[in-house]
Order: C-alpha cells, then sequence, then structure tokens
C-alpha cells in the first residue's frame, strides 16, 4: 500500500521515461546521463520538509542504542562468517517501516569479519572487544588462503620494515583494506546488473584474441571477477526481494538500487575510507521525475533520503585498537561530494543537494556520511547561504575547491575519504598514507639515527659539529634523508598495491569503473608546519643542539625570533611549500605499480597527534611527544593575525604537487563570524569565496565555542551528536580519545576575543 | 618576568630602522585580517601605535606608546594589505586604520587610505575623535565608514574614563555629520562607570542628532560593546596596574537596556 504510494516497483512504467539524450544509452556513460536531464535549482531552502514520525522512529531506535556501542568500543559482531556480498542473510531495523533496505550482516551495528585484507586485523579487533576467534575461520586464513596483510610481509625490505617500526612511514594500508575506491554505484539505478554484466563481458571477449601477457592474463581475471561479484550483487538484492536486473524505476529504486551496490562493497571490503561518490544531484533526477507525475510529495522525497542517509550513517567495521588511535572516531569516510559547477557553468546544484543536506536537522549532526561540498564562487546564492548556515549549526560539512578540481578532474569528480578527488567511475587510487617529515628532519640531523631509540634507521650521515646548527647544511641533508625516504615509500607502497590487488581485489567497485581506468598513487605526508617552523628556527634564529651522552641530537635551544608557517609571511609559507614541491619531485623519480600516477597529499586526518607522540624535540620549540598541526594546519597558536592570514599560507601550497589535496582545519566561534545570524552565514560564504579565490584547496569549518568542547569533555552523556571537523572527516566529539579531545581544544579558536 | 621586555609582535614586514628620505613611515604596532569586528566582511586592519587617551577598560595598553611601535614604510604596508585582496574582496570586506589612535599618524594615514582607494577597497577609519581636527577633508574623502567611538556623553564622565575632553569628538562628529560621512557608533558599557542611563541616553542623543542612514543622516549602526577583561593579561605583561580590576562585564539584561536607548530613537543596534 505505502509501496505504490512511494513507487517501489510500478509495473509497466519504463525506467527511462521522459529521459532524453542519447550518448548514455549507447554506453555507459552515467555523467551524460545527469548532463542531459538535471535541473539546476537556484532557490533557497524554504521548500525542505523536517522528519517524519516514521524518519524519527528509526533513528530514535539506532540512537538508543550507541551509548552501549561507545562504551563497549563496538555494539556486537559476527565473528564466524566471512563476509561476502552474499554472506549474510538480510538484516533489518524495522522491516516494517523502512523504506530503504539493507545492512552488512542480518542485524544493525553488528560488525561483520572480513580477512581477505589480513587476518590480523580480524584476530586483533575481535579480542581486543572480547570475541575468540573461531578456530576453523582462523585456519582457514592462516592456513589455506592467503591474505593481502600476509603477501606483504612476505615482500617488505628491511628499510621498508625499519621505517614502518620507527613511525617515520605509517598507517600503511598493510593490514586492512586500502579503501579510496569509489564504485560508480549510480550506474547500477540507471542501467541494471545485467547491462553492466553484459559491457563487462564485452570488454572479456574483446581480449580473447591478445597475446597472453601478463597484463592480459590479469585484465581476463579480473574481469571474470567483477562479472562474479555483479552476479552477487543480484541475488544479495533478491534476498531483501528485489530483482536489479534492470534498472530503477522509479526514485526510491534509484535510492534503493544504488545503496544495494554500494552496500555489496562494504561487506566485502573493510577499505580505509568507503566513499560513496557523487550522487545526489543523479538521485534528483528520479526523485523529480516522482514529483511531477504525482507520485511524491516533498515530505516523502524527504524520507527517502533520510532513510538512505541513516543506512550510510551505520556503516561500520571491525577494527583494532591501534587503528582507532590512528583514525579515532570510528570513521568510515562515506563521503558524498554536493554541488559544484558543470563544464557548460550550470551550478550541479539540485533539490536533493539541499535534501542531502537537510539530514543534518532531520536526523541531528553526525560525522558519517562525510559531507562535502564543492565549492565555488559562481554557486546559487540560495544554496551558499544554506552551506553556510548548516555548518554554523552543525560543523558538519567540509568544502573543496571547485574551481580546482573541475579543470583537472571534469564536472563528474568525487572525493574519496578527505580530499582525494576522482573521476568517478573512471579513476581510483592506492592509498599510501603518509610519511612524517618533522621525524625526517630529526633523521637528517641526526644523520639517519632515531632521536628516540637511537636506532640506525635511514642511510648514514656524518654526525653534524659544531654549536650551532647551518641552516644550508640541514637543509642539504633534509634533502638526501628525503631522497631515501621517498624511495622506501614508493617501494612499500607498491608492494602493498601489488599484494591488495592479488589478494584482496575490490571485486564489486571495479566492476562499477570503466575497465581502463587512471590510477594515481597516493603518497601523503605529515608534521609540514613542524618541519617548516623548524626549518624557519634554523635560518631565522640561532639554534643550538644538545646532546645526550649517546651523542644523539635531543633536544635544541633557541635564541631569537622567526617567521611561522600561518600568518602569511612567505619568509615562512615559502619554506613549506619547498617542501611539498620538493618531495613530490622525489616521489616522482620511482616507478609505480600499473603505472600510477604520482601524486600526494598533506592530510593527517586524527593521526597528527599519534605522529607527534613518536617524533621528539623539533627545532621549532615543539618538545617532544606533542602532537602535530593536523593536515596542512599552522602549529597550534602560532597563527598570529587570524583564519585569514592562516588560511592565505595554506593556499599557497602548490595543489599542482599535491593533487591528492591539502587539508585546512578551521575552528571559528560564532561570534568570530558576526553579531547577526545573517551577518554569520553572509561572512562565512565570504570566508569560503575568498578561500576559493586565492587557491585554497580544503577547508574543515568547525563553528563552536570552546566552552561547548569542554564541556562536552567532562558530560559526554550530554553530547551524543556533538560533531566536529578535523583535517578532512568528521567526528563524533565524544568517540575521540581523551588525548585527540584535549588536542582539538588546544587548536587555536579563531575569533575568540 | 621582570615585565620590562615588550615581546614586539611579528609583522611579517621588515621594520626599517631610519626614515629613508622622502618615503612615509608609519609606527604601526600590529596587523590583523578579520571577519565581523572594525567593519563590515573580511578586513585588513592595522594598528597604529601610540594614543593620547588611557581609557580605563583600554585592551590594547601596547598600542599606547607609539614608541614601541614598528617603523613600517607606506609601499611595504599596502604591499602587505594586497597579498590579501582576493580574500578581503569575495567577503565584501577592506581595510580598516586602528590603534592606538590612527589620526595621531595622520599624513601616513591619509596617504594609505589613498593607495586602498586606488586598489578599490572599502576603507574604514577607527577612532576616538579626539583628534578629529588632523583628519583632513582629503582624508575623509577616502573614507568608507567611520567607526566613531564615543566613550561618554557626559564631560566629566568622558574625562574620567578617558583623561582627554569629550568636546572634539563631538565637533568631529558634527563635521562628519555635515560632511555625509557615513560612520557607526561605538560605545562600551562599563559597569559602574558608563552604564549611567543619563549617560546612554546622552549618547543616543548624538547619534540620533547626526542621524539614521535610513532617515537621511550617516549613522548605519551602533555597537553596543560589553566590556570585558580580555587585557588583564597585558597589563601584567607590560608592568601596568589594571584601572578596572573589580569591574564585572555587563549581563545581558544590562545590554539590552542599553541599546534600547538607541532603538528607541531609531536606530539601528548591535550588541556584541
Amino acid at each position: 500500500m505505502s509501496a505504490t504510494v512511494l513507487g517501489t516497483t510500478v509495473a509497466g512504467l519504463d525506467p527511462w521515461r521522459g529521459f532524453i539524450g542519447d550518448g548514455w544509452r549507447a554506453g555507459i556513460a552515467v555523467r551524460d546521463f545527469i548532463q542531459a536531464n538535471y535541473e539546476p535549482y537556484t532557490g533557497d531552502a524554504s521548500f525542505l520538509a523536517g522528519p517524519t514520525a516514521r524518519t524519527r522512529g528509526i533513528w530514535d531506535r539506532l540512537s538508543a542504542m550507541f551509548p552501549a556501542e561507545r562504551e563497549r568500543g563496538i555494539y556486537d559482531v559476527d565473528a564466524v562468517t566471512p563476509s561476502t556480498i552474499t554472506s549474510h542473510k538480510p538484516g533489518y531495523i524495522d522491516q516494517d517501516s523502512e523504506l530503504i533496505v539493507g545492512l552488512q550482516t542480518d542485524a544493525p551495528l553488528r560488525r561483520a569479519i572480513i580477512p581477505n585484507g589480513g587476518w590480523r586485523m580480524v584476530e586483533g579487533g575481535l579480542k581486543a572487544y572480547g570475541y575468540a576467534p573461531d578456530p576453523a575461520v582462523a585456519e582457514i586464513f592462516t592456513k589455506y588462503r592467503k591474505t593481502h596483510n600476509a603477501g606483504v610481509f612476505d615482500a617488505y625490505t628491511p628499510d621498508i620494515l625499519a621505517a614502518r617500526k620507527s613511525h617515520l612511514i605509517t598507517g600503511l594500508p598493510d593490514a586492512y583494506g586500502r579503501g579510496r575506491i569509489i564504485g560508480d554505484y549510480r550506474r547500477v539505478a540507471l542501467y541494471g546488473v545485467d547491462a553492466l554484466i553484459a559491457a563487462k563481458q564485452a570488454d572479456k571477449d574483446a581480449c580473447a584474441a591478445q597475446p597472453m601477457t601478463e597484463d592480459t592474463v590479469r585484465r581476463r581475471e579480473e574481469l571474470s571477477e567483477q562479472i562474479r561479484a555483479l552476479a552477487e550483487l543480484k541475488q544479495m538484492a533478491a534476498s531483501y526481494g528485489y530483482d536489479i536486473s534492470g534498472p530503477a524505476t522509479t526514485g526510491r529504486e534509484a535510492i534503493q538500487w544504488l545503496y544495494f551496490a554500494y552496500l555489496a562493497a562494504v561487506k566485502e571490503q573493510n577499505g580505509a575510507a568507503m566513499s560513496l561518490g557523487r550522487t545526489s544531484t543523479f538521485i534528483d533526477i528520479y526523485l523529480q521525475r516522482d514529483i511531477a507525475e504525482g507520485r511524491l510529495t516533498e515530505e516523502q522525497a524527504q524520507e527517502l533520503v533520510d532513510d538512505f542517509v541513516i543506512k550510510l550513517r551505520i556503516v561500520r567495521f571491525l577494527r583494532t585498537p591501534e587503528y582507532d588511535e590512528l583514525f579515532s572516531g570510528d570513521p568510515t569516510w562515506v563521503t558524498e561530494s554536493i554541488g559544484g559547477i558543470g563544464s557548460d557553468s550550470r551550478p550541479l546544484v539540485t533539490r536533493t543537494s539541499f535534501r542531502y543536506l537537510q539530514t543534518l536537522y532531520n536526523l541531528g549532526p553526525a560525522p558519517e556520511p562525510n559531507l562535502t561540498v564543492f565549492w565555488s564562487p559562481q554557486l546559487p546564492q540560495g544554496f551558499k547561504s544554506f552551506c553556510a548556515q548548516v555548518s554554523i549549526d552543525t560543523s558538519a560539512i567540509q568544502y573543496e575547491s571547485d574551481e580546482l578540481m573541475r579543470p583537472r578532474f571534469g564536472d563528474d569528480t568525487a572525493i574519496a575519504c578527505c580530499v582525494s578527488a576522482m573521476a568517478v567511475g573512471k579513476q581510483m587510487q592506492f592509498f599510501g598514507a603518509r610519511v612524517n617529515l618533522a621525524k625526517t628532519l630529526l633523521y637528517a640531523i641526526n644523520g639517519g639515527r632515531d632521536e628516540n631509540s637511537g636506532a640506525q634507521v635511514g642511510p648514514q650521515l656524518p654526525p653534524l659539529e659544531g654549536d650551532v646548527l647551518d641552516y644550508e647544511q640541514v637543509a642539504e641533508r633534509f634533502d638526501t634523508m628525503m631522497e631515501w625516504l621517498a624511495a622506501t615509500y614508493v617501494n612499500a607502497l607498491n608492494i602493498i598495491h601489488y599484494m591488495h590487488d592479488k589478494y584482496a581485489y575490490e571485486r564489486i567497485e571495479m566492476a562499477l569503473h570503466d575497465t581502463d581506468i587512471l590510477r594515481t598513487l597516493a603518497c601523503g605526508i605529515a608534521g609540514l608546519s613542524v618541519a617548516t617552523d623548524s626549518l624557519s628556527a634554523i635560518k631565522h634564529a640561532t639554534v643550538r643542539p644538545v646532546r645526550d651522552e649517546r651523542g644523539l641530537i635531543v633536544d635544541y635551544t633557541v635564541d631569537g625570533e622567526f617567521p611561522t608557517y600561518g600568518n602569511n609571511d612567505d619568509r615562512a609559507d615559502t619554506i613549506a611549500a619547498g617542501l611539498v614541491e620538493s618531495f613530490m619531485a622525489k616521489i616522482r623519480q620511482y616507478p609505480t605499480y600499473r603505472g600510477a600516477v604520482h601524486t600526494q597529499s598533506v592530510l593527517t586526518i586524527t593521526s597528527n597527534v599519534v605522529y607527534g607522540k613518536h617524533t621528539g624535540n623539533t627545532p621549532d620549540g615543539r618538545r617532544a611527544g606533542e602532537p602535530f598541526a593536523p593536515g596542512a594546519n599552522p602549529m597550534n597558536g602560532r597563527d598570529k593575525h587570524g583564519m585569514v592570514a592562516a588560511a592565505l599560507s595554506v593556499a599557497k601550497l602548490p595543489y599542482e604537487h599535491a593533487q591528492d589535496g591539502i587539508s585546512l582545519t578551521t575552528t571559528v566561534t560564532p561570534n568570530g563570524l558576526g553579531n547577526s545570524r545573517h551577518e554569520q552565514i553572509r561572512n562565512l560564504v565570504g570566508v569560503l569565496d575568498g578561500y576559493t579565490a586565492v587557491d585554497g584547496f580544503h577547508m574543515n569549518v568547525n563553528v563552536l565555542n570552546r566552552a561547548t568542547l569542554e564541556d562536552a569533555m567532562a558530560h559526554p552523556e550530554n553530547y551524543p551528536q556533538l560533531t566536529i571537523r578535523v583535517s578532512g572527516y568528521a567526528v563524533n566529539f565524544v568517540r575521540l580519545t581523551k588525548e585527540q579531545q584535549a588536542d582539538v581544544i588546544s587548536r587555536t579558536f579563531h575569533g575568540a576575543l | 618576568m621582570n615585565g620590562t621586555v615588550i615581546q614586539r609582535p611579528d609583522l611579517g614586514i621588515t621594520p626599517v630602522g631610519t626614515h629613508p628620505p622622502g618615503e612615509l613611515v608609519a609606527s604601526v604596532h600590529s596587523w590583523d585580517v578579520v571577519t565581523a569586528a572594525d567593519g563590515p566582511g573580511t578586513r585588513f586592519v592595522t594598528f597604529f601605535a601610540g594614543c593620547h587617551l588611557r581609557c580605563l577598560y583600554c585592551h590594547n595598553p601596547d598600542t599606547w606608546e607609539g614608541r614601541n611601535g614598528q617603523h613600517v614604510t607606506l609601499d611595504d604596508l599596502v604591499a602587505k594589505m594586497l597579498t590579501f585582496k582576493a580574500f578581503i574582496t569575495a567577503s565584501g570586506g577592506g581595510v580598516t586604520v586602528s590603534g592606538g589612535e590612527p589620526l595621531l599618524q595622520n599624513h601616513f594615514v591619509e596617504a594609505y587610505l589613498r593607495r586602498c582607494k586606488q586598489e578599490g577597497m572599502h576603507t574604514a577609519l577607527d577612532t576616538a575623535g579626539f583628534l578629529g581636527v588632523r583628519a583632513s577633508d582629503r582624508l575623509l574623502d577616502d573614507t568608507d565608514l567611520v567607526l566613531l567611538d564615543i566613550k561618554s556623553s557626559n564631560p566629566e564622565t568622558y574625562r574620567k574614563v578617558t583623561g582627554v575632553a569629550l568636546h572634539p569628538t563631538i565637533v568631529f562628529g558634527d563635521r562628519l555629520a555635515e560632511r555625509g560621512n557615513q560612520m557607526r557608533i561605538r560605545f562600551v558599557l562599563v559597569p559602574g562607570l558608563t552604564d549611567d542611563p543619563d549617560n546612554i541616553a546622552g549618547v543616543a542623543d548624538l547619534a540620533a542628532r547626526w542621524g539614521s542612514v535610513e532617515h537621511g543622516g550617516v549613522v548605519e549602526q551602533v555597537d553596543i560593546l560589553g566590556y570585558h577583561r580580555l587585557g588583564v593579561a597585558k597589563y601584567k605583561e607590560l608592568g601596568l596596574r589594571y584601572p578596572l580590576a573589580d569591574t564585572e562585564p555587563p549581563t545581558t539584561e544590562q545590554l539590552t537596556a542599553a541599546a534600547a536607548h538607541f532603538t528607541d530613537r531609531g536606530l539601528r543596534v548591535t550588541i556584541a
């Protein structure tokens, strides 16, 4: 009954009725379909609908389970069933009232084990939360079925192991899924699974006559796996009572088909970031058609989006406490990219772009899905204002420059994880975490010895002589050390991704890509501001090393003042920009697995705390163990001229040499944006327009009072949904470790005066 | 801590030691880029060093002494400002000259505002008005908005708060009104010092005399600023006694009551 109202399978309807354009009918071309059929929306937010009683009921039911999950670390886990697309029976939150169905396992918040990435992660995760690994499963994945993790450690070199152990290279995806691959989940809704299988079969047939070189053999095996995964996707949907072999007919079906495809991905991969893509404007075409046909009201359209987003909010993976220490708050990076401008200058903003943001009101703030607005000064005013308003109210949105991405990646680009741009279905990355540049500088000073352990990790250089650090000398040694690090790092990533393809191939996600795609090797750096300020201190002030009894330089005394990164001061900012450019140049020298294009990011997520913990005293005056600034941020408290000057410093980092993204997290108090709500919205829009105009790439915007965070730290039970943005993603503040909470609070609050 | 060493803010501009001949040089305390303060949008605010007034509640006592500033050439200051231009323009902001008292260095300020106007920037002058006579017509022609601090409407209270006479500020306000210079009136509410209802009413009368923009006058807005104690640390650092040690910030009710004096006279008011 409600099925008819909301337009589930309506017999006899042509799924493509009313759609125009031909390009997308001839082959798989979702972007062409969107461009031919979407209607930009240039109005304001006044049309939006609030939550229905049904929506509230489902969300309340889940919310009641969150405190137990937070307390225990996980709510529940199925420890005996390795997860595949079809491994689990259908699961529901409340079967009778769910509009969009499907869970990773047979019950909400019940986590699955995904051992292909590595048995150790599964075992560690289970033990940490008091569950015993199943002996039969353990035997399979340690005796009969090799994992990605096992493969990687078969090939790692002594240099890589040493750099990994000393925390010079960290966060590598060598024990779990690499993630940062976005399947074009929209394809399932637009074409149905059968058409996608046929297209992949055609690609497989096309290479049958070629000589069976290693590349071709791999291509045929991968295509076979993709086709198999698509068949399993159909089977999984069928278990929920849906036949998704053909295209979706209504808005509700389009969301359901798309979600099934995404669900298949998160059932089979525990990737670090499992991002959704750019779906709102695609879905809008279906919802608006239903509304025009009288099948759907605004309230019902919103309800469908709300129900979809509820599902995205409860994606879960089983991880170890060590992983959580690095990436706190149980993140999944279900990143959804919203807005932007098309290459024909029409905004890609639709009513459904608003509806996605509206979920932050209807369901309350939340870190997932990771809502990412592609910002451009050309966006419609109504949308800009609504985004700013939502930021001020929820702190749950991040912004990335459409002006920087569109010319490079096209107008159907989405963000994977936090700041990694990729053309949907046409591009993937080999995620490479990051190296600790601040620690590398200490290695340069100590001739390759670790400042904490004293172990010789990097290449041995003669000890530094003299009482005062000489800038030219340190810079030259730093260059040598970075050269070695880049080589070691690229080697590690090549091994990891070779093994990941071999033992934990993303069958369903790659089935939703073109067969020929662009691959990038996404390197990254952490500790940029510490390294920069340290070099600035050595250059502009007098830095004297302090040696311990082992002859290791373990501390520094600094006389005189020095310019610091984050004040729009070229003396410091050019050092930072130079480091980004020179490390990228070094990375580019080394060949990559599968011919991937080298990129890098300046992003730490919450790992800035752990990097700092493992790094000794630095010449900028930072004490051993103190957290780094997150991402590309200036060091805490050293940006003396306010948020805009800090943003300008960050904007000087060359995106050309950091095309995997440059992350800036800002926190401003509401008063720092203006007195009235209207003024606050207008000024935040101005800040975002300004940052885009100076080629800034990414900005996390938190609008918060320090007192709120302090109170939340003391009384977490009162703030179950308090969301803050940290270097590329959002977290529930109360799920951070105490250490990370303190780090967030100690960060510069702009406009506190 | 002996409190005698003054940590100078890093300007990111190389200070000049002596005045190069023919170059305009100012003594600058610091600069900031701020949003939602000192004028509309995001603004490049220069704090000039030196002030004649010694307001009891001043939260920037480190800007009192001109000799504590750093010497900066006009070209260098303009160059620094221009690095923010794209940002400022996109946000509908501009530049603000503040202090200290910017009109102590009126020749420099006049030349600086001229350069800013040539660059198409919105300009604001943040002043107590005591030195209004030093502002030439040319300087005021290049000023889009005057942020005029009225510390009190009562000559005795004014002198008690600032150490100087009220009259020049009123003359300056009259002159601005006559010239048609738009202004934003700022009034700091300090319990026990400036919160006498007659005093507040007197400030409101002055604002009303210059007229709201909506009614053909020049006052676009009145900002009521609640006294705060954020300057305390600076006094300590400078080895100065904090004169309002026992004064508490006003309550929301006190601020609202003060605002009513202005709204009653048809003026637009914000409370910060």
